[in-house]
């Protein structure tokens, strides 16, 4: 099979405290930890182990500043074939459709028969799949938790959906699937696997190599205005003091509560 | 126009959420077992009886939604899958995930959506001049009430010309384990925020300390520290405590999403802007790694 995977750089929400900038427009970048987008850090195992039962390529590509390429080849590190990086100023503001435009034209450049996304990344949209997929006229699955071959031209796939039940579909290929965290365990990736890929290249693309100039803020129907930190009511009571008098506030409440047996 | 898609009991939140973008505009609800809703929409098109598939769902859509419709989603597993390619294919704007609404202003929509896991919110606004997709955060808007005498539209008939290229083949019931979470009164639960697996213990400790059952966010069970009946949230089980324990959880609106019943929620995170602490009844800042050993030390010191 040869496999797409879309990948995106994120900043770390579990590593970092996010707060807005002070004039809205954006969120404060100085000393963010970024990564690859957690869901398609999976994606991108997911591929790697299809390819290595079934034989094919893995190739990785990124929208992004030129700091993306450090994720791209982390992932070529990982295991993926290729990868390559799309930047222009030109697609900054682009909204869903905009980067999905812009990942067709790449998806494109090849004869690709399965194009995988993180089911979702920093901005918790989720669209960029299921718009990938409606453009290009194949079929779409989101937040695949399973991926099996069924016969030559169709794939067996589980879908998670509420309360953690899984629902089972045949789909054929080639096909665009959003993958969901926990199908498989992505494998670890030290510091000698990336300096392995450090010669390799990465081409770098950009709109007028793609030929796309409907993307950006310009063509963009959905467009963010400024970042905020709701006024919300009260919020939690926030306990003070030293860690011992912490701990005997915690118990002294948990006592209150019957939570201690 | 404006339509809702009718998947299951978000429907109602959906009709209030139609109100409040349209009020008094005729709404339509559209699904495949819809006909109960008739008190709460002007129309209900009933589709026919099959599993609402979206690669079936939305060729079905695109040819009997009108163009520059609004239509509404719910933003849950069933939303993620229809509609991002249904805004493409009715060439409608496409606002995901949607908290609140601003109103309209000649053709442009305002709402609220969050980033960041909950960390931040942004303002959007969205040019529904060509229609729009939208899809709607559960527990946002409160259910309608019946309102409406509405009619019955068959629809049924459309289905049958489309072949979908994904097909469903059956539903698989999520494992249960030798624990049940949903029926503990307190609940020790850790998230991604202890660290390492070798860290697990402090939190297992706590919990036998308190007597309390062990629960967990869903990046736990991915990373396979513990078992997927004890994870909590949209994906995992719902669970309706007295006392709710949040150890390293950062307050995910899908982990939120399956605490009913209103507990007592105590909230530990290291970061004291964390969405949890907005969600919390008390709230401790602190690093989990110091701060657990001595919070089981003085609970086993009370007993
Ligand atoms: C379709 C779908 C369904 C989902 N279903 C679920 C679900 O059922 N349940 C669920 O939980 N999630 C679910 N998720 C995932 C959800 O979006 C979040 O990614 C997840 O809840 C985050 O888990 P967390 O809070 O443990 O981790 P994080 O968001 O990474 O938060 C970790 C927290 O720990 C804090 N922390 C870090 N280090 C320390 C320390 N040393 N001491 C104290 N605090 C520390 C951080 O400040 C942070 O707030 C779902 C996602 C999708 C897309």
């Amino acid at each position: 099979m040869e496999i797409l995977v879309c990948v995106k750089r994120v900043p770390d929400s579990a590593e970092n405290e996010i707060s807005v900038s002070s004039d809205g427009r954006d969120i404060k970048r100085e000393d963010l930890v970024y990564s690859v987008n957690e869901w398609d850090n999976y994606a991108v195992e997911e591929a790697i182990q299809i390819v290595e039962r079934e034989g094919g390529n893995v190739t990785v590509v990124s929208i992004g500043d030129a700091g993306a390429e450090e994720i791209v080849r982390r992932e070529m590190a990982m295991g993926a074939n290729q990868g390559v990086l799309i930047t222009d100023p030109a697609f900054e503001g682009s909204d869903g459709l905009g980067t999905a435009k812009v990942l067709k034209a790449a998806a494109n450049r090849a004869k690709y028969d399965l194009i995988l996304t993180g089911a979702q990344a920093d901005d918790g949209a989720g669209q960029v799949g299921g718009m990938l997929a409606a453009l290009l006229d194949w079929p779409y699955a989101s937040l695949v938790n399973r991926i099996e071959r069924k016969d030559d031209a169709t794939l067996r796939i589980g879908r998670e959906i509420e309360g953690g039940n899984q629902e089972i579909n045949d789909i054929d290929t080639p096909c665009v699937l959003s993958i969901q965290t926990g199908i498989n365990e992505p494998r670890y990736v030290g510091i000698r696997g990336i300096r392995k890929v450090a010669s390799l290249e990465v081409p770098v693309l950009d709109s007028a190599a793609l030929g796309v100039n409907d993307a950006g803020a310009a063509a963009a129907k959905v467009r963010r205005v400024d970042y905020f930190v709701p006024e919300l009511g009260a919020g939690a009571e926030m306990l003070e003091g030293s860690t011992e008098e912490l701990a005997d506030k915690v118990v002294g409440l948990l006592k209150a509560k019957g939570a201690i047996k | 126009m404006i339509f809702i898609y009718a998947s299951d009991d978000t429907a109602l939140e959906l009709a209030t959420a139609a109100e409040t973008l349209f009020p008094g505009e005729k709404r339509i609800a559209i699904g495949t077992k819809c006909n109960e809703l008739l008190a709460y929409f002007d129309e209900v098109w009933s589709l026919g009886e099959f599993y609402p598939n979206a690669e079936l769902l939305r060729p079905l859509l695109t040819a009997i939604v009108p163009s520059g419709s609004i239509v509404l989603l719910p933003h849950n597993t069933f939303g993620l899958d229809l509609g991002p390619g249904l805004s493409v294919k009715l060439g409608a704007a496409y606002v995901p995930d949607v908290v609140g609404f601003d109103g309209i202003e000649g053709a442009t929509l305002k709402a609220v959506r969050q980033e960041y896991a909950g960390q931040v919110s942004a303002h959007v606004h969205c040019d529904i001049s060509r229609g729009a997709v939208i899809t709607i955060r559960s527990g946002i808007f409160r259910a309608a009430e019946p309102s409406k005498t509405g009619q019955l539209i068959d629809h049924s008939a459309a289905v049958a010309g489309i072949t979908p290229r994904r097909r469903f083949v059956e539903l698989i019931q999520a494992e249960s384990g030798d624990v049940d979470i949903t029926k503990e009164e307190v609940l020790v639960s850790v998230g991604r925020g202890i660290g390492d697996k070798e860290n697990l213990a402090l939190v297992e400790e706590l919990s036998e300390a308190m007597g309390a059952a062990l629960a967990c966010s869903r990046p736990i069970v991915d990373a396979k520290w513990l078992d997927k009946p004890r994870q909590v949230g949209t994906s995992g089980q719902t669970v309706k405590p007295k006392v709710y324990l949040a150890l390293g959880i950062s307050g995910s609106f899908q982990h939120l999403g399956g605490i009913k019943g209103n507990p007592f929620l105590l909230a530990v995170n290291k970061n004291p802007k964390a969405p949890i602490f907005q969600a919390a009844s008390v709230g401790v800042v602190a690093d989990l790694v110091e701060f657990l050993p001595v919070l089981t030390e003085k609970v086993r010191a009370a007993k």
